[in-house]
């Protein structure tokens, strides 16, 4: 039974896709069960599992392909972290895509491969070894593309093809990591930290660039950031899917596997490698508000904040004080959340109201109150003011950076919260305090509706302010972030 | 003395070398399959005077055996050979392969890759 | 005596059923089928008994080598028989629409001759597997040869008729370069059975010839193959006859037809002649695959039309193939399996002819919804032909190496022998081979999934386009599954691909 779990949770969503791939555009109800279905069986697995991971059980899979070459799916406290986030949005995506899509063209291919990609999330999530989080990190590369290029215009073609172009060599970098490693050190499971000292220090060194490198594209570091703001020519549930449930998400995950269990914290200071990696975490905080600053576009300029926000997690993972790591940990479900919560809502705007630049947002609360209030609340979080997750994360990447004697982070953390303030607050401002413009009263009076598109957004809103109230529970991303400290990487 | 092992043995080295000449040089397509031939002689030849190597003098059986299907293969060989040539020929009206074209009338070098019509 | 009579059967049943095609006319297709069954119930016996006894031999009329004439089923004999037997299958099923004679009207030339030659290229290919004597090779090699250029040229178009007679030249020459080589082989150690020749020794200065003339034996042998199997710079016959074929025969011969001649010649250096190489000869080997992955892949990106993309793919794939000579031996001790790269070279050619096959069916699906194979007329395909988009996808997948996938098996495994004995530039080369096909099988990709202006395509049958989609699934299977066919490989693996060569 413990057995056959991971493999389960892994089918709820690979079963869909498979299944919603040779559905007829027409038959909308049975494709939605089964999307819906799946979503709702995966969230139930997990809840069952997080219980018993608690208490300390750890579920294992093992497939073999060759010898040496096998599939391990392993369920700890860290994997669930990851994997219970993306099931839950997973759910709100899809019912906010079932909305979203309506009839249009193409729901078939588009579902199936949301689902796809889902399950290659789940993939990299339970993936206990290095190949294996290679082989479900391709599959989501893979799985990506046709939704960045589901409308099939030329910008998405353009779009699709900036992203592989990205994703490919960065793939080839991260296989050449592997196969480096393993050449020497045999076949890593992240649950038995190999020793990596057979290799001497600068190989090893280079096998981390080449890992943060291979990893850095996906999670869009700068310099490898410039394919996620033009992936925002994909349908909205896409570019929720790209920054909150699955892609960046993947390569700060990996990056947290790469530091956290195949090099572990203590090799990679006595490395050096832990300043480089917090300085370019840093001037990627740095540089995606400063650029997200310069957008008119709404998409575009929530595109730049992932690529600032999502660096919060690698810096809190390269600083490795007990604190920083919580923060960084708690950072994926924080950011997750918030970052969904905005793009619902930039695709509500879009498809409503036709608004897709800052300046139309003018006077939008009124019209549009209930999408207007989780924007609101989701821009609050990230610029992090109490009480909201992004108020958490940053209060515990401060007391870690003290903790890791680099005060300088502070620094960081003060500007990036001046940028985010700068580029998120004028458009609350503009919601709520200014007059409505011309492109707003001039039709009718626009809708939230259906509830599919607007109640995703209100859920995720209201989550992302309760789990910086109620940060101190048990079940909470920052309890169950110090859970996974305090067990696995802090003793 | 020279044995005429050896001599069977030059002759075919001789036969290889006239072949293989006239291999890289000629473009005719006909030419080309008989330089094909002749080359294929000279390495019966050759092959059959290695039928000598034991040191009682009795031959060996073996290459002569090879010797026979191999002639045997080099004739269907030739036979499609020819067949194609002719059909070639009949189509378009020459009998050397696009890209040495221009090696016997000057004319403009066609790509090596043309189409062929859908 | 089951087991001796199926081992025959893979070699007489195509022959038999290519003769009954010639005489028998209009019923092509039938007697393929009927050949696709005979095959396959041959393979069903051999396998278990292979598992079960090791490798199988069998000395046809009880005359043993070097006179008489052997069969031996290997592992690695069964891993290609069975590639080519699903590849054939394949094939013929999608030839039917195309070649089979129509009722009511008269059989064309073409439709009466595809499906003997057909059937003798698969019968030639199977000799090939299973034979251990480099003169029975080369008659094998010479019928495949036969086969092949006739199919190149069975439309009869100007074209494709100097296609064929370009490939018939250059296939001819590496004829003369290997018999040459044989004959000096011959003169210098009285056999030529793979076996006995492995029992002298040769190279280890225990044999008798002198080390010039074995060298100058073996270089022109491997010559004359590495021209049939179109290693650069050999390779120039290939995209033009492979793809001015009509689409099942280019499938035929891209994925199958090279890897006979790959074969013999993994079998002669691995098994025959393992201490005569070299050091320089090995990179030199290691260096033209190197130059064919390179030069392959730049000039498929160059072409604007789907067949030649697909085909100077071949020409870069081969390339990976060569790298098996500086990489075999290269196992790490870390690693819990053997022979590593020889069985990584194994997988790629196997993965490269299922995937390549399913490339050329699709192909053949899209001209006939276009009319023609110009990358400019495949805009809106993925839409009219969602199946067959897929199955060039996952074609794609494990042409480029990518998880998970026969390609990216093979792949991993030469990847790690190259780094674990330090030849890193081997393993750059797998590695931006990989990212340039990537980069050649984007363009028609990305072409057929752009929305197109006026879609006006030919509608084209379901079974045509699932059998490349099963083809495809086929090649990812070799990935997901690798277990089986790896252990199957390893039966009667030469001591020489652990080791390594020199």
């Amino acid at each position: 039974m413990n057995a056959a779990l991971p493999v389960l949770l892994l089918l709820t969503s690979l079963v869909a896709a498979t299944a919603t791939f040779f559905l007829p555009q027409e038959s909308h109800r049975l494709r939605n069960l089964l999307n819906l279905g799946g979503a709702v069986l995966k969230l139930g697995l997990i809840a069952f599992m997080l219980i018993q991971v608690v208490q300390g059980t750890i579920y294992e899979t093992r497939l073999e392909f060759a010898p040496g070459l096998y599939l391990l799916l392993r369920v700890d406290a860290l994997s669930l972290l990851f994997v219970s986030l993306s099931a839950f949005l997973w759910l709100l995506t899809t019912i906010y895509a079932i909305a979203y899509l309506g009839n249009k063209p193409d729901l078939s291919r588009f579902f199936g491969f949301f689902s796809l990609c889902v399950a290659a999330t789940t993939g990299i999530a339970l993936s206990g070894t290095l190949i294996s989080f290679f082989i479900f990190f391709e599959l989501l590369t893979l799985s990506t593309w046709p939704l960045v290029v589901h409308k099939q215009d030329a910008k998405s073609i353009a779009a699709g093809r900036s992203y592989l172009t990205y994703a490919l060599p960065a793939s080839a970098l991260l296989l050449i990591a592997i196969v480096w490693l393993e050449s020497t050190v045999g076949p890593v499971e992240f649950a038995m930290p190999a020793d990596l000292r057979q290799l001497d220090d600068t190989s090893l060194r280079i096998i981390f660039a080449l890992f943060i490198a291979g990893l850095g594209a996906k999670a869009a570091l700068v310099p490898l950031h410039g394919w996620l703001p033009a992936a925002m020519a994909a349908p909205a549930p896409v570019s929720a899917l790209l920054h909150a449930v699955a892609v960046v998400k993947a390569g700060a995950f990996g990056v947290m596997r790469i530091v956290l269990d195949v090099f572990g914290l203590d090799l990679m200071a006595e490395l050096g490698l832990a300043l480089p990696l917090a300085l370019l975490a840093s001037v990627t905080i740095l540089w995606g508000s400063a650029r997200a600053l310069q957008q008119t576009e709404i998409k575009k300029r929530l595109a730049f904040s992932t690529v600032s926000q999502v660096s919060y997690i690698v810096l809190g993972i390269a600083l490795a004080s007990p604190f920083a790591v919580i923060g960084g940990l708690a950072h994926l479900v924080h950011q997750g959340l918030m970052k969904i919560t905005l793009f619902f809502c930039a695709g509500i705007f879009d498809e409503r109201a036709g608004i897709t630049r800052v300046d139309q947002l003018d006077g939008i609360g009124a019209r549009m109150p209930w999408a207007s209030v989780c924007f609101s609340l989701g821009a609050i979080g990230m610029v992090g003011l109490p009480p909201t997750a992004g108020f958490i994360t940053k209060i515990y990447l401060g007391i870690g950076a003290v903790q890791a004697g680099a005060p300088w982070v502070i620094a960081v953390l003060a500007a990036s919260t001046l940028l985010n303030a700068a580029y998120f607050l004028p458009l609350v401002y503009r919601i709520w305090f200014l007059e409505p413009g011309a492109a707003i009263t001039a039709g009718d009076a626009p809708t939230e509706r259906p509830l599919g598109l607007i109640a995703p957004a209100v859920i995720t809103a209201f989550a992302s302010v309760a789990v910086g109230l109620l940060a101190a529970a048990t079940f909470s991303p920052l309890g169950w972030a110090t859970l996974i400290a305090e067990r696995e990487y802090l003793r | 003395m020279i044995t005429s092992a050896t001599i069977f043995g030059l002759c075919g080295a001789a036969l290889i070398g006239l072949g293989l000449y006239g291999f890289v040089t000629q473009v005719h397509l006909l030419r080309r399959l008989l330089a094909f031939n002749v080359i294929g002689s000279g390495i019966f030849l050759l092959f059959g005077a290695t039928a000598a190597r034991t040191p009682t003098g009795a031959t060996d059986p073996v290459p002569q055996a090879l010797i026979i299907t191999g002639i045997v293969v080099a004739l269907a060989a030739t036979a499609l050979g020819v067949g194609l040539v002719l059909a070639y020929v009949r189509i378009s009206g020459k009998a050397c392969l696009p890209e040495d074209a221009d090696t016997i009338d000057g004319g403009p070098h066609p790509s090596s890759h043309e189409d062929p019509p859908e | 005596m089951i087991l001796s009579l199926a081992l025959v059967a893979l070699v007489a049943v195509p022959l038999l059923a290519a003769l009954l095609a010639v005489v028998v006319p209009r019923r092509g297709a039938l007697i393929a089928l009927l050949g696709v069954a005979g095959i396959a119930t041959a393979l069903v016996v051999l396998v278990p008994a292979l598992v079960r006894q090791g490798v199988l031999s069998l000395s046809i009329g009880g005359w043993n080598a070097p006179l008489g004439i052997t069969l031996r089923l290997d592992g690695l004999g069964l891993a290609f028989l069975s590639m080519v037997a699903t590849v054939m299958a394949a094939v013929l099923v999608s030839a039917r629409p195309q070649f089979a004679a129509r009722a009511g009207s008269g059989e064309t030339r073409s439709q009466w001759a595809f499906w003997p030659l057909a059937l003798l290229l698969w019968s030639a290919l199977n000799v090939a597997f299973l034979s251990r004597d480099l003169f029975n090779l080369y008659v094998a090699l010479e019928l495949l040869t036969v086969a092949a250029v006739a199919l190149v040229a069975i439309e009869g178009k100007a074209g494709s008729l100097a296609a064929g007679l370009r490939y018939m030249m250059f296939a001819l020459a590496g004829s003369l370069a290997y018999l040459l080589g044989v004959a000096l082989l011959y003169a210098g150690h009285g056999t030529l059975d793979l076996t006995l020749l492995a029992a002298q020794g040769i190279g280890s200065g225990r044999s008798g010839g002198t080390a010039a003339a074995d060298l100058i034996a073996a270089g022109l042998i491997t010559a004359g193959l590495a021209v049939k199997t179109a290693l650069f710079p050999f390779h120039a016959w290939l995209p033009p006859a492979h793809s001015g074929a009509p689409a099942p025969a280019s499938a035929m011969l891209s994925a199958l037809v090279p890897k006979a001649s790959f074969l013999i010649l993994i079998r002669l250096w691995f098994e025959a002649l393992p201490e005569l190489a070299s050091p320089v000869l090995l990179t030199l080997l290691g260096a033209l695959g190197a130059a064919a992955v390179l030069f392959g892949s730049v000039l498929a990106l160059r072409q604007s039309r789907l067949k030649l993309i697909v085909a100077y793919s071949t020409v870069a794939q081969i390339g990976y193939l060569f790298l098996v000579f500086p990489l075999a031996g290269g196992d790490s001790f870390a690693q819990p399996w053997a022979a590593g790269a020889w069985t990584g070279a194994v997988f790629q050619a196997l993965s490269h002819g299922l995937a390549k096959a399913a490339m050329f069916l699709c192909a053949g699906v899209w001209i006939i919804a276009v009319g023609h194979d110009r990358l400019d007329g495949m805009r809106g395909l993925a839409t009219a032909t969602p199946m067959t988009a897929f199955a060039f996808a996952l074609a794609a997948v494990s042409l480029v190496g990518l998880p998970p996938s026969g390609g990216f098996t093979a792949k991993y495994l030469m990847l790690t022998s190259a780094f674990a004995s330090g030849q890193v530039v081997w393993g750059a080369v797998l590695v931006v081979g990989g990212l340039l096909s990537a980069a050649y099988l984007y363009r028609p990709l990305a072409l057929a999934f752009a929305k197109a202006d006026t879609p006006t395509f030919a509608p084209v049958s379901r079974r045509l386009q699932l059998v490349p989609l099963l083809l495809a699934l086929a090649a990812i299977t070799l990935g997901l599954a690798s277990q089986t066919p790896f252990s199957l490989i390893q039966i009667g693996r030469p001591a020489s691909a652990v080791e390594g060569l020199e």
